[in-house]
């Protein structure tokens, strides 16, 4: 079948940047909007997920890039479920997150905040401690009372830990991060 | 005796501790060894996948090497979110030879990619079967009527997944209804909480997670059945917050569908693990009373 790719030649085959990281090829998308139609947040987007692929089509890798919708996704795979080219949707947003990350892009702060403070309490005791991650995020994120009302819940009914546990392949763990810091780094 | 290697997964250990004590009830009835992992860690969840995908896999991988190692080749988790992470691991290094060693080479051990990750939900339905799991039922709860929520990510993508349907999964509903639950017809099985942003979206999943409550309400339900911790959490512990924001008066107990199973097999609601659950369900399940005769021509029509 003979694929139309707007950007194709235009030195902008932002498609194809996607296509090496993710095997998927959003130049099949004809746009039904059937990943849109299920998609739980698109209220909360600023391009519905549709657009994104046109986007991506079409070359536009800084808007793509610099949208709030690739952060605001939260992976429910809904649009991958239900797509008809059966493109891997909500693998071409995790990949577009990621070098938006990577890029040190700051366009929804908060989520990349709560990001960073999962993986360094990931890394430091190689279990999750929620107490930690919570901490960390209220300090980082410059909201330092973010969930404070349910504090008195929780403890009352015992759910969290106050102290981390550390596995004994905390080190191990540590250096998958590292070595992966390594790679990135080449 | 059925044995499976367990990994009960962070949240398990926390603010999900009441689904881990349940389902290790509801097992020990059914006959279900479970061994642990000698020193697991964590499954790199959402936000490993959320920023790099090699990452996500050698976090994962580290664990299924490890059930590999034991000379297990099926690995049980109740969390949705780490079975996710153990399947794409898998998926990803089964079929891409250049990414499998990529990630082995992030390892200390290599993993081979032989094991299996099942939901605990999965092994309830497909290898104990409806059937079984009746049979050590002693318990009515006429007061209830349970919506299903199954959460977004328990079995999609289908191919990933690999269980029940994507579009209207089923295997809730009649485990439930196998033990003699009343179970609502519920439109919203799957739709998304909004999952880990409850901290940094706060107002995204108060919105969505209304939706949730307000559509287990409609379908004529008076509590709801989770699989998956943080569906729980937004829908339990995050209920006041969201009548709060969005002036409404929730008061839906979320239970999860282990602690139903496991005060139908008689066990007290505090070995349940019901005093954990922030919206307590104690009217509801005030009615219980032994049942004279296991229900089993209900699990019989619930199998069909």
């Amino acid at each position: 079948m003979d694929v139309i790719r707007p950007s194709a030649g235009t030195g902008e085959d932002f498609a194809g940047e996607i296509k090496r990281q993710t095997s998927q090829d959003v130049a099949f998308c004809y746009q039904c909007g059937n990943c849109t139609a299920g998609c739980p947040y698109s209220e909360f987007f600023d391009y519905p997920v549709n657009q994104v692929m046109h986007l991506i089509q079409m070359g536009l890798r800084e808007a793509v890039l610099s949208s709030r919708a690739i952060w605001l996704c939260a992976a429910c795979e809904t649009c991958t479920t239900r797509c008809p080219c059966e493109i891997d949707v909500a693998h071409v947003m995790d990949s577009l997150r990621a070098a938006a990350f990577w890029e040190g892009r700051q366009t929804e702060k908060e989520i990349r905040t709560f990001y960073e403070s999962f993986l360094s309490s990931l890394k430091s005791h190689g279990r999750i401690f929620e107490a930690g991650i919570l901490m960390r995020y209220n300090l980082a994120s410059g909201h330092p009372f973010t969930d404070a009302d349910l504090g008195p819940q929780v403890m009352k009914k015992g759910l969290i830990r106050f102290l981390p546990r550390n596995i004994q392949g905390r080190e191990e763990v540590e250096k998958i991060f590292r070595k992966f810091a390594e790679r990135r780094a080449k | 005796m059925k044995e499976y290697t367990y990994y009960q997964g962070c949240s398990l250990e926390g603010t999900a501790a009441a689904y881990d004590s349940s389902i290790r009830l509801v097992m020990k009835s059914l006959g279900v060894a479970l061994t642990e992992p000698p020193d697991w860690s964590c499954c790199g969840s959402t936000p490993a996948h959320a920023v790099d995908r090699l990452l996500a896999g050698a976090l994962a991988a580290r664990n299924l090497a490890i059930v590999e190692r034991m000379g297990s080749r099926t690995l049980l988790t109740p969390c949705p979110s780490c079975l996710s992470a153990f399947k794409k691991a898998q998926h990803a290094m089964a079929s891409d030879k250049t990414f499998k060693e990529e990630v082995n080479g992030l390892l200390d051990s290599p993993y081979d990619c032989t094991v299996t990750a099942k939901s605990a939900l999965q092994v309830l339905y497909e290898d104990i079967g409806t059937g079984e799991i009746a049979r050590p039922v002693t318990t009515a709860l006429p007061g209830l009527r349970v919506a299903p929520y199954y959460g977004c990510i328990l079995n999609r993508p289908p191919k990933i997944a690999a269980f029940d349907d994507p579009e209207n999964p089923v295997s809730m509903d009649r485990i439930l209804a196998a033990v003699g639950v009343d179970v609502a017809d519920f439109a919203f099985k799957l739709e998304c909480c909004g999952a880990a942003f409850g901290v940094p979206k706060k107002e995204m999943v108060l919105k969505l997670t209304a939706k949730v409550l307000s559509m287990a309400l409609d379908a004529g339900a008076n509590c709801i059945a989770v699989a998956c911790p943080l569906c729980q959490q937004n829908l339990d512990l995050r209920q006041s917050q969201v009548n709060k924001a969005l002036g409404q008066s929730f008061a839906i107990p979320v239970l999860y569908f282990s602690q139903i199973m496991a005060l139908t097999y008689g066990y007290t609601p505090q070995e349940a693990g019901l005093t954990k659950n922030i919206v307590g369900p104690g009217a509801l399940i005030a009615a219980r009373r032994p049942v004279e005769q296991q229900p089993v021509e209900q699990a019989r029509s619930a199998s069909e």
